[in-house]
């Protein structure tokens, strides 16, 4: 009896979580001349996604989209990856407050930090530039991968470091070969999540970019408030860009919480 | 001598051999992390300046005028006002994100087939930016075209108000916010089940606990520190959320949805005075600073019980 009540609770969740998604992927596949008549039965058709593809304009915003956030996350890799090192291995002082500055990153309130962002960007001619775009979102992106992966490094003993320079690896072998394997889970999990977020990021694209860098979200926008709205190529817009996050997703699905809580939560 | 270094603590008279390099070794690593974000503390500091001047897009020149955009803030009745909705959304949607998606964690602890397949699927929604996630309700709950309106008018409810009306504007908002961060609970939750050791619970089987006690005097303790990770998490992240009421009503209808946020916002870019919204925004700094300091020092005391057990 409590299995099925079980049962019953977590499809509920599931239906609520899940069936907004496939509605939209349906929809996407329904012509305009069916969208008001129909609910679930009509014929398919590619159409939305043609004129998508041939108007152009969506193709370059998700490029923007691919290139800002891939961009934003290999640079906090490579940035932060040595930071989190130097937090996990090294006693210095203010260590604990620098290590909380970069955590506090995370929590500032992204509009309060836009409003003064806008006057600079726009007086030193950040403004709507990639680069510009890429800078802001290593707010979003540095703080959890420093997080987590200085958690990562403080599991590591320092004898496997001292054991195998002992066998006379240069610093950079020892990182790469023996370092980076273990912190693998760490990096994946907290690279991709990052990635989620600067794909997502709205308020930073909308106001800190114009014409040049428009992102998919920001894109949405125009669907929100136009007034011949297009249904279904809506759908098919909104189903393309969320298809990225989707697939990655599924891909390192096991890295996720393990990733996560290996490393995060620790004292 | 590496010895040394590597510890950190160096005997005082030997520490003028170790080469400068080496001593700074760990700040100048950090250096290119601190400047791309320290990039935060110079606009920091630009907004506190701006905010006691009168700068405005409108004008061309601005001046100082002190504390008076913070004195015109706190006697305008629309800032409290939006510091009550400020307040109700981010306790209203982490309270509900909180309740569900711990529930649906310890439903998702088994090993059935359904909760291990559901288990890889429920955190779609957390990968969807809220913006698109308005988008997609707003389609669904479209009075013509949406299959939220079909159902509705199918068991007799026509015309649900949804984000038209100030009494369910809010309801509407808050199950948008749900529905896309519930997800970043039962993740963390589970992770937190996961972390469980076995054996305190075999021996409360054996010793024949009922469920509820086990949970709560066993289960809870143990992944407290991940319920307020998650907690800390959802509160400082919706007290600033934007992009969910922007999309939807911009803040409407009329004031009801107007949150910190949306007021800087609208008084930044709508009315273009920028020097009058920046007080609003540090305020609210301010209030997630010093929330998610206590709530920090909470967890690491939970952290230290939750070992303990």
């Amino acid at each position: 009896m409590l299995k099925w009540l079980r049962n019953l609770a977590l499809l509920a969740y599931a239906a609520f979580a899940l069936f907004p998604l496939l509605w939209m992927l349906i929809i996407s596949f329904k012509h305009d001349r069916e969208m008001y008549h129909t609910i679930f039965l009509f014929s398919p058709t590619l159409e939305n996604y043609r004129v998508l593809f041939e108007k152009g304009d969506y193709i370059g915003y998700f490029l923007n989209n691919l290139w800002v956030s891939a961009g934003a996350v290999i640079l906090s890799i490579v940035v932060g990856v040595p930071a989190a090192y130097a937090l996990a291995r090294f006693k210095f002082r203010g260590r604990e407050s620098i290590a909380f500055t970069f955590l506090s990153f995370r929590f500032a309130p992204e509009i309060m930090v836009i409003l003064p962002l806008f006057l600079i960007y726009q007086r030193f001619g950040l403004y709507d530039t990639y680069l510009g775009i890429i800078w802001v979102y290593q707010l979003l992106t540095l703080p959890l991968i420093i997080w987590v992966l200085r958690g990562y490094f403080e599991e590591i003993p320092p004898e496997i470091e001292y054991a195998a320079r002992l066998d006379g690896y240069s610093w950079f072998r020892v990182f790469l070969k023996t370092l980076v394997p273990l912190i693998k889970p760490g990096l994946v999990a907290s690279a991709l999540l990052s990635f989620i977020f600067a794909w997502n990021s709205f308020t930073f694209p909308l106001l800190l970019a114009g014409q040049n860098v428009v992102t998919t979200t920001v894109a949405a926008l125009q669907y929100l408030s136009s007034d011949t709205v297009h249904y279904g190529q809506m759908a098919a817009a909104v189903t393309i860009s969320i298809l990225p996050e989707v697939l990655l997703a599924l891909f390192i699905q096991k890295h996720l919480v393990r990733g996560l809580s290996f490393g995060a939560v620790k004292g | 001598m590496r010895a040394a270094a590597e510890t950190g603590r160096t005997p005082p008279l030997e520490e003028a051999k170790i080469p400068w390099l080496r001593r700074n070794r760990p700040y100048l690593i950090l250096l290119p992390a601190f400047l791309l974000t320290a990039g935060i503390l110079y606009p920091f500091g630009v907004a506190i300046y701006y905010s006691l001047t009168n700068f405005s897009f409108k004008y061309e020149k601005h001046s100082f005028v002190g504390l008076e955009n913070w004195v015109d803030m706190f006697s305008d009745p629309g800032f409290w006002h939006s510091l009550w909705v400020t307040a109700k959304y981010a306790l209203l949607s982490t309270g509900v994100e909180m309740v569900i998606g711990v529930g649906v964690a310890l439903l998702l602890n088994r090993e059935s087939r359904l909760a291990r397949s559901l288990r890889i699927v429920l955190i779609f929604p957390l990968m969807i930016a809220p913006v698109i996630a308005t988008l997609i309700w707003q389609l669904m709950i479209n009075s013509s075209v949406g299959v939220i309106g079909h159902a509705l008018r199918g068991i007799g409810i026509v015309d649900f108000t949804w984000a038209a009306d100030p009494d369910t504007a809010l309801f509407t908002v808050v199950l948008i916010d749900a529905w896309v961060y519930t997800p970043f609970v039962i993740l963390l939750t589970l992770a937190g089940l996961r972390s469980l050791p076995k054996a305190p619970f075999e021996s409360a089987r054996v010793d024949g606990g009922s469920a509820w006690f086990t949970f709560k005097n066993l289960t809870l303790p143990m992944i407290m520190p991940f319920l307020l990770i998650a907690l800390v998490f959802r509160l400082m992240v919706s007290l600033q959320e934007f992009s969910i009421i922007f999309a939807l009503t911009s803040g409407g209808p009329g004031d009801t949805l107007m949150t910190l946020p949306l007021t800087a916002y609208t008084e930044g870019f709508t009315y273009k005075e920028l020097g009058y919204a920046l007080p609003h925004m540090l305020v609210l700094w301010l209030n997630v600073f010093f929330a998610s300091r206590i709530l920090i020092k909470y967890w690491s005391r939970a952290q230290e019980r939750a070992s303990g057990v």
